[in-house]
Formats: C-alpha cells, sequence, structure tokens
C-alpha cells in the first residue's frame, strides 16, 4: 500500500457529508445477535434434550 | 449528527510523532520473542493434532502432555504477553512521546525479569519436571522452580505496565486538561485490569503453591487455588482481547482511510471491561463442588454484563467501516463494503479476525450460561472455542499488526512482497481454523473430552465415532492442523523477512486521530481512582463470602503429587 | 455521549437477549432444580478407607427404580469400575477423589463434573436405554489420564 493512495484516501474525507447512513452496519449487527440467539437455544435444547 | 467519525478539517497532521528510536529495541525484542514462541507453539499444536488423531505416534523421551503444556505456555502466557509489551511500548511512544530514560531503563529491568521468569518455567517444561498444563491445577505438582519462574514473569509484568502507567501520568501532568490520547486511555485501561487480576495468581504461586512444593506446608487447599487462578484467568482473556481491540479501534480506522466513530464510546467499553472482566472467575468452575449456585449465577449475571462492550464494539467497529466506505463513495446498503482495502494485509488479518469474534462470542455465551456448562464443559468444545478467540480473533489482529510493527521498529519496508504473504497466510489459518475449530465444536456436542491423548477407551462405540465421523472427527482436527502450521509457517517467514531482509527505509505507524467528539468526552470517563474503586467493590462482592467459606470450611487440604505427571 | 438510533436498537436487542438467557437459565436451575453440580459435602481425601460413606464404594437401591452409587475417582481410574443397574432407572451419582482433581463425565449426558480432592460431588441421570455407557475423566491428571475410564451397564428389563 504506497503512501500516495493512503494520502488521497485522506484528503477525500473532508469534502464528504456528515450525514452518512448506518443501515449496513445496523443489518450486520442484528444478524450477529440473531446468531448469537440461535446457537444459545440449539445448545440449550440440546441440554433439555439429554435431562 | 454529532457522532460522524468525518473529519471537518484534518486536523491529525498537526501532531505527528514517530516512535522514540531509544524505545525501538525494547519494543523490538518483545516482538521477536513473541514470534519465536509463537513458531516453537505453532509446531507443538501440529503435533498434537497428529498424534490425537492417532496419525502420528509419539517418541518415547516426550508426552503429550509434555508437549501440550508447552503449546499452551508458549502461545497462551509467552506469545501474547511479549507481543502485546512490544505493541504498548511503541504505542506510547508515538502517541505520548519518548520514554525518560529512566522509564526505559526499568522498562529493560521488567523485560529481564519477565525473560528469565519464561527461561526458568520453560527449561522445567523441557525437562518433564513441570507437565503441569499451563493451568497447573494443584494438587499436581511442578518443580519449584516452575513456580519461581511465574512469579517472575508476573513480577516483569508489573514493572513493565507501571512503565507504561508512568508514562502515561506523566503525560498527563504535563498536559493539564488536554484529553487524553485514547491509546493512553487504552493502555492504562488494559494495566490497570493486568495488575488487578494478577495478584490472584500471585497469591496462589506465592503463598500457596510454592512453599508447598518447597516442603515448607504439608497440604494445599485445592478448591481454593482454582478459584484464585481463575480470578485472574478470566481477566486474562480481556488482558489478550483489549489489546487486540485497540489495533481495531486505533490502527485499523487510519489503515481504511477513516477516523473512529466515537471515542467515548471506545472510552467506555474499555471502563466497562475493566470493571466487569475479574469478577467472573466461577464461570470456569459451573461444575465444582465446594462453590455454591448461588455465588455461581452471580458470577454469570456478572459475566454476561461484560458481554455489553463488546457489543459496543461490533457497532462502532462496522460503523466506523461503514462510513468510511461511504465517504469513499460507496452506495447503497452493502456495496461500501467493496471501498475496504481488502488487499492490505495490515486490515484483512485483524477483520478476519474480527468476523472469526462472532462465532467465537456466540460460544462463550453458551460455556458461561451455568448450567448449560455441563453440554460442553471440558469437552473438546472449549478448545475449539479458545481457538476461535485467543487463537483467531487475538493471533490473527497481532499478526496483522506485526506486519507494519515489525518494519515500523527496524526501518525497514512493509512490501507487496510481506503483504502477499500476509493476505495468503490469513486466508491459510481461517480456513484451517475452520476445520479445526469447527470439528473440535461438533467433537465437544459428542463428549469427546479435552487434554486428552490418543484414546479409543478400550474401543468403545461412543469413543470410536469421534474417528469415524466425516467432519466430526479427529482426523479432521489434524487436517485443520496442519493448515494452520503451513500459515503460522509463512507468518514466521513474514517475521524474518520483515526484521532482517526487507529493503531499508520508512513505514507508517497507522494511528487514528482522535475522533472528533474527544472534546466532549465526558470526564468522569477519566477518574481512574473511581474505576479501580467501583472493580475493587464488585470483586469484594463476587468473591468474599465463597472465598471465606473455602477457607474457613475447608476440608483437609492435599499432599503433591508430582509423581503423576512423569 | 450520545448514541446513534440504530446503535440504541442494537444495544437494546442485544442487552435484552443475555436477559432473557439468564432469565431462562434462572427459571430452570431454581424454579425446575437443573442447578450445575455443586455438592458443598466433604471428606478427607487422604483416609477415605474410614470415611463412613467412602469406605464403602458400590452402588445401593434406594426405592424401586433409584439407586445411589457411590464412586472413587482416582489416578488413573474409578471404584467401582463397574455399575449395573436395569433399564428405566434413575441413579443418584456421588463422587470423590482420591488424590487430585479428576472429572466424571458420561458423554453425551448432563453428567459432567469435576471432581476435587476434599469435596464430594454429585449428580443424577435416569437411564432410559440399555447398554455400556462409557465414563471418562476429562481433567488432566497425570500421564495415563487417557487411560482412565469406567462403565455403566444398563441391563435390559
Amino acid at each position: 500500500m504506497s503512501k500516495s493512495i493512503l494520502s488521497k484516501k485522506q484528503s477525500n474525507l473532508s469534502t464528504q457529508e456528515e450525514n452518512s447512513s448506518l443501515k449496513g452496519t445496523f443489518i450486520f449487527v442484528m444478524s450477529i445477535g440473531s446468531f448469537i440467539l440461535i446457537t444459545w437455544f440449539i445448545v440449550f435444547f440440546i441440554f433439555v434434550g439429554r435431562i | 449528527m454529532r457522532q460522524s467519525n468525518l473529519a471537518l478539517k484534518d486536523y491529525q497532521e498537526e501532531f505527528e510523532m514517530g516512535v522514540d528510536p531509544k524505545i525501538k529495541p525494547l519494543s523490538m525484542i518483545h516482538v521477536s520473542i513473541a514470534f519465536v514462541a509463537f513458531i516453537l507453539g505453532v509446531f507443538g499444536g501440529l503435533i498434537q493434532g497428529l498424534a490425537r488423531g492417532g496419525m502420528m505416534q509419539l517418541p518415547s523421551w516426550v508426552t503429550y502432555y509434555q508437549i501440550l503444556t508447552l503449546h499452551g505456555v508458549l502461545l497462551a502466557l509467552v506469545f501474547t504477553t511479549f507481543i502485546i509489551f512490544g505493541f504498548l511500548f511503541a504505542g506510547m511512544s508515538r502517541t505520548h512521546g519518548a520514554f525518560s530514560d529512566g522509564l526505559r531503563k526499568l522498562g529493560w529491568v521488567g523485560f529481564s525479569v519477565l525473560t528469565l521468569g519464561t527461561l526458568l518455567a520453560a527449561a522445567m517444561i523441557l525437562t518433564n519436571e513441570a507437565s503441569v498444563l499451563y493451568t497447573f491445577y494443584a494438587p499436581l505438582q511442578a518443580h519449584w522452580i516452575f513456580y519461581i519462574g511465574l512469579a517472575l514473569f508476573v513480577v516483569g509484568t508489573w514493572i513493565e505496565g507501571a512503565v507504561l502507567l508512568a508514562h502515561f501520568f506523566k503525560w498527563k501532568k504535563a498536559n493539564p486538561g488536554q484529553p487524553t490520547p485514547l491509546f493512553g486511555f487504552m493502555t492504562t485501561a488494559t494495566i490497570l485490569l493486568w495488575i488487578v487480576a494478577s495478584i490472584g495468581v500471585a497469591v496462589t504461586v506465592l503463598v500457596q503453591m510454592l512453599p508447598w512444593a518447597l516442603g515448607l506446608t504439608n497440604e494445599i487447599n485445592v478448591v481454593l487455588s482454582r478459584t484464585l487462578f481463575w480470578y485472574f484467568g478470566h481477566p486474562l482473556v480481556y488482558f489478550w482481547i483489549m489489546p487486540a481491540y485497540m489495533v481495531w479501534y486505533l490502527i485499523i480506522p487510519k489503515i481504511i482511510g477513516g477516523r473512529l466513530f466515537s471515542g467515548s464510546l471506545a472510552r467506555l467499553a474499555f471502563v466497562l471491561f475493566l470493571l466487569f472482566s475479574i469478577p467472573v472467575g466461577f464461570h470456569h468452575q459451573l461444575m465444582e463442588s465446594g462453590i455454591s449456585e448461588f455465588w455461581k449465577y452471580m458470577q454469570t449475571i456478572l459475566t454476561f454484563v461484560v458481554v455489553v462492550p463488546s457489543l459496543l464494539t461490533a457497532f462502532s467497529i462496522f460503523a466506523t467501516f461503514e462510513q468510511t466506505g461511504r465517504a469513499q463513495g460507496g452506495k447503497g446498503v452493502f456495496n461500501w463494503i467493496k471501498k475496504l482495502p481488502w488487499g492490505d494485509a495490515r486490515f484483512f488479518a485483524p477483520f478476519m479476525g474480527m468476523i472469526i469474534f462472532i462465532p467465537a462470542g456466540a460460544g462463550g455465551l453458551i460455556n458461561a450460561s451455568f448450567q448449560l456448562n455441563a453440554v460442553i464443559h471440558n469437552t473438546l468444545w472449549v478448545v475449539g472455542h479458545f481457538h476461535l478467540t485467543v487463537g483467531s480473533t487475538v493471533v490473527l489482529t497481532f499478526l496483522g499488526m506485526s506486519y507494519w510493527l515489525i518494519p515500523v521498529l527496524t526501518g525497514r519496508r512493509f512490501t507487496r512482497h510481506a503483504n502477499r504473504c500476509g493476505i495468503v497466510q490469513t486466508w491459510l489459518w481461517a480456513i484451517g481454523m475452520f476445520f479445526m475449530s469447527g470439528a473440535m465444536h461438533l467433537l465437544g456436542l459428542l463428549g469427546a473430552p479435552r487434554r486428552t491423548a490418543y484414546a479409543t477407551y478400550s474401543d468403545h462405540p461412543q469413543a470410536l465415532q469421534w474417528f469415524e465421523g466425516i467432519f466430526t472427527s479427529h482426523i479432521t482436527v489434524g487436517v485443520g492442523a496442519v493448515m494452520l502450521t503451513a500459515a503460522g509457517v509463512l507468518a514466521f517467514y513474514n517475521y524474518i523477512y520483515l526484521a532482517f531482509l526487507a529493503p531499508k527505509g520508512e513505514t507508517e505507524f497507522p494511528m487514528t486521530p482522535d475522533p472528533i467528539d474527544t472534546q466532549q468526552s465526558p470526564k468522569f470517563l477519566e477518574n481512574w481512582k473511581l474505576w479501580i474503586g467501583i472493580a475493587v467493590v464488585l470483586i469484594i462482592f463476587a468473591y468474599t463470602i465463597p472465598i471465606y467459606e473455602m477457607i474457613v470450611d475447608a476440608p483437609p487440604g492435599s499432599p503433591t503429587f508430582n509423581n503423576l505427571i512423569k | 455521549m450520545h448514541l446513534h438510533k440504530y446503535e440504541k436498537i442494537w444495544l437494546i436487542f442485544g442487552v435484552g437477549s443475555l436477559v432473557l438467557f439468564l432469565l431462562v437459565l434462572g427459571v430452570s436451575a431454581f424454579a425446575f432444580g437443573h442447578q450445575p453440580p455443586s455438592h458443598m459435602g466433604k471428606v478427607d481425601s487422604q483416609n477415605l478407607a474410614q470415611d463412613p460413606v467412602f469406605s464403602n464404594p458400590g452402588v445401593t437401591q434406594i426405592n424401586e427404580t433409584t439407586y445411589q452409587a457411590t464412586i472413587i475417582a482416582q489416578a488413573f481410574g474409578y471404584e467401582p469400575s463397574v455399575v449395573e443397574v436395569p433399564e428405566g432407572s434413575t441413579v443418584i451419582f456421588q463422587v470423590t477423589s482420591k488424590d487430585v482433581v479428576h472429572s466424571f463425565t458420561i458423554p453425551e449426558t448432563n453428567v459432567n463434573f469435576m471432581v476435587t480432592p476434599g469435596h464430594v460431588n454429585m449428580a443424577t441421570h435416569t437411564f432410559n436405554e440399555p447398554g455400556e455407557y462409557l465414563v471418562l475423566c476429562n481433567e488432566y491428571c497425570g500421564t495415563m489420564h487417557h487411560m482412565m475410564q469406567m462403565r455403566i451397564e444398563v441391563t435390559p428389563k
């Protein structure tokens, strides 16, 4: 990664608008949450099944 | 929106410092020892994977458990601790200016003590006098020199930690009223956590194990020693993860050409780690007698609280990615992802670590879930779990970090060649870990034990099925171990290349400027006395009564059992 | 500290999930008795021969379908090495250690607990299927740790 590309990226930043969307982030974290819920309940039902 | 990570004006250039040349050797020697430990530990892992799968027989002069002890100590303790201190010394110099001569010399003293302790412990393991695994549970007993080594190791980290703290507070004194740089804030939280946590292991080693190993006491309180170990053992994993988070919060935004989403939230996350990662050790002891259900459940609740800062981190980091991608012209809900520098190993290796942290975190929640722990306790599931957390998230983040840190320290250039090796190494590690850890998780659900050499239990059908599954098999674990070794060798080659062979030149120490909300960062976040006070109160709450009962109501203690390990 | 709208929703969802997990676990444990094995009983691990309970390890029948199995774990095996009960029996295991830390683990069941010297640990399991059940030690206890095992013979009715 050369330095010139880096500094070009940096200068782009200041021209951007403030209100950027975080929709992608939101969908991403909510899918993490769903994954956690699903795996947790899978193991919970394994536990219940083995009682 | 206040929170945008986009600067209205670029004020990052106003105050650029490099790493002080005088601290570079100290930082570099930490990194070098870390890499030597890494490659030895990786080969230990390969031998275990093959031996356990029945694909290889160990020669008579070495035992499975000796290699397992070496693997655990080298990777979980030596690699992590050394590379973390190497990173923190360089980073504190970069963000808070050169260390004073006195502090730097003290840093070398700490390094010497740390290294001496490491060598003593390693010598005992290599001579088969300490095949007690890296948890060294009593009443299995190692040679007393092993415990001296552990004690020196801890003392060495305390001295080095004190150097970092002194440097930070010196800066604060010299810059009254200024918001502290995030790097210093996070370093301080990490070191404070380490010091408070390692008191537990210091007490059990110095007060319980050493006198007992020297024959000064006849008996040891087993449950108390296990409790003190896990008082230390869980925050230990946060001592690994917090510097990895520092890379994510502070280094990655700069590499992708953006800036951090929110400084206050980053500070809050680190404070929460400091408060809630210590009073949770019982979640490693959920299946044992001598601790009541009530206190186990209390610590389960506290364990779940320490998930919150990781939830915050997930959002902050991906928001940083999204804002950066959009600022660079990315559109749509997900198209901005294409704008991230996928070809840059400094970004890609830690990114892979972040993705792997998702199943790692989900597994961790299951492990800590009170009675559910019975499903997976001490099975291969647990081994699969921590090979995702420390073995992938932390390792990949640190390897990605080393690709720029080493050339910064040695005055060389991070070349295209090194970058390509880094990308290949990351893919190999991720794919190898998918096989190894994936199979371990599933084997664990079928009851396959951890920390156990090749065994078919007199050909019991249940044990045989652990070798016969298509994916769920010890063979898959061995295949994954081979791929991981290839990745490890490549990473070690990259270390040699960047340390000794790469062309001379300048490499950037990427550090994001502090976020735009730094000036509004609430003052109370900086109140260390308050945080230490609350941390201590939580520890006292979670541990006083159960530890009191363990001591006052103790069963007769255990004598030494050093014959069982040889 | 200002939170983004999406971050608020995410934190509510995340913390809500954690609370849900804790509630499910708490109700299952404290209302339905599915507690993690946390027995508080003590013994003198070096003098088990004089212990009223552990001087005589083995199986005793408590009522028609319930048995108590008293077991000593030691490097590298269990005493007794075989326990026999009829199909459909509920077995209460009480186990202690003569030397170092072991475990008492029946793979693919919820019987999986630590056995620390000086303490007794317990678990209960109902064996609805006949067969030869494997018991193993999953805590490292020395050079021959991987050989440590016993069997539970569940005979058909």
